[in-house]
């Protein structure tokens, strides 16, 4: 049943997405589009960057998205309550033992232990998103030529902006819409 | 403070519209949620406030949910906190509606099509920047256990398709027995 299974995959994404941010990015990819096929790599890519553009955290919006790409309205809201649930539960009893003990050892042990996991786990989805933008997919060796020179260009240009002068990510996003567009007119796909 | 209607009221929208309008994600609303309830409404202490951002972002799940789930529950217990979770939620879940319903018909039109093709480049660039941002912070520990677990969790996930949730309870529990270690032998030389 696709609701019961929306629930249970936003579940897991709420519950093991930890220290926030893109955290959340590389489960989402396992659930929504290696395990259950509701979204196509790009449609996945996609949310990611809608995600980008707009308010509230990456789970909640993926959850939104993906929940009426599966199942409409209901699936959305179901797959919302999904992912909130797990942190209904850990914040409230996490924050009873903190009252009362007020240390976060263990807690703050086990995040410390995650970090080099969750950059190694963001770094691999948003590989996936860059091979998905430059190739179209993962390039074998014979391939590496055929680049999308337009989205390589775009991603150097950004990419350099994001390291020299730190701007928000929402301002290169849209810089980076722009060109694509601008490119759009230069190759002749778009005409006026 | 007198927990009436208005009370409530006040709550919601205030909540809401700090969810509404803040781009970038819990780092960013935690600070604003500080500026509102703590200097604005004085509705909490700022010792607090601390207390409630280093649960936050201690727990699994999106920073400005969990953060607001506290606000909710110091101001008015489980009441309370339904009040801000719904709020927190609302925003993100009617924008990604209506995009989510013109998506299927504007994908396919040239010019968006061009926008998202740029902007797919422009967010793979964000996340680069983000994993070497991070990637950083962990060659900067100058532990080399750290960026043997960076290495090893990549391969494992990228590589050999091992499930995330596997690593992440793996690296979650070494880190955990690590921390108590540490904490004995403090606790054993005092």
């Amino acid at each position: 049943m696709v609701y019961l299974q929306l629930f249970w995959s936003f579940f897991q994404i709420g519950l093991f997405s930890i220290g926030g941010g893109y955290a959340a990015m590389p489960l989402i990819q396992t659930q929504a589009v290696d395990l259950n096929h509701w979204l196509t790599m790009t449609q996945f890519a996609d949310i990611i960057t809608i995600a980008e553009m707009t308010p509230g955290p990456i789970a909640i919006n993926s959850a939104t998205f993906v929940g009426i790409q599966a199942a409409g309205i209901p699936g959305a809201l179901i797959a919302t309550l999904g992912c909130i649930t797990p942190s209904c539960i850990i914040v409230l009893t996490l924050a009873y033992f903190y009252y009362k003990y007020q240390d976060l050892i263990v807690i703050q042990g086990i995040l410390s232990g995650l970090r080099p996991a969750v950059v190694a786990m963001i770094a691999s989805a948003g590989l996936s998103i860059l091979f998905l933008a430059l190739w179209g997919g993962v390039p074998g060796i014979a391939q590496i030529p055929q680049v999308d020179w337009v989205s390589l260009s775009i991603f150097i240009l950004a990419f350099a902006c994001l390291r020299i002068w730190k701007p928000s990510p929402i301002a290169v996003m849209f810089g980076a819409g722009v060109l694509g567009v601008i490119a759009g007119f230069l190759t002749g796909d778009l005409k006026l | 403070m007198k927990k009436d209607l208005h009370f409530y009221w006040k709550l919601f929208y205030s909540t809401f519209l700090l969810s509404a309008f803040t781009f970038g994600g819990g780092f960013v609303i935690v600070p604003l949620m500080r500026k509102k309830f703590v200097e604005q409404y004085g509705w909490l202490e700022e010792k607090e406030m601390l207390n409630i951002t280093a649960i936050a972002q201690s727990s699994p799940g999106a920073i400005a949910v969990n953060a607001s789930i506290l606000v909710g529950y110091r101001l008015a217990g489980v009441l309370g906190s339904v009040v801000t979770i719904v709020a927190t939620v609302l925003p993100p879940l009617i924008i990604i509606s209506v995009i989510s319903f013109f998506y299927a018909a504007f994908r396919s039109n040239p010019v968006v099509n061009a926008v998202m093709h740029g902007m797919q480049a422009g967010v793979a660039a964000v996340i680069a920047d983000v994993v070497l941002r991070m990637g950083k912070s962990i060659v900067d520990e100058k532990k080399i256990s750290s960026v043997l677990v960076t290495l090893g969790a990549f391969i494992a996930v990228y590589f050999l398709d091992i499930n995330i949730i596997i690593i992440i309870l793996v690296c979650g529990a070494l880190g955990a027995f690590f921390a108590l270690r540490r904490e004995k032998s403090r606790k054993e030389r005092s």
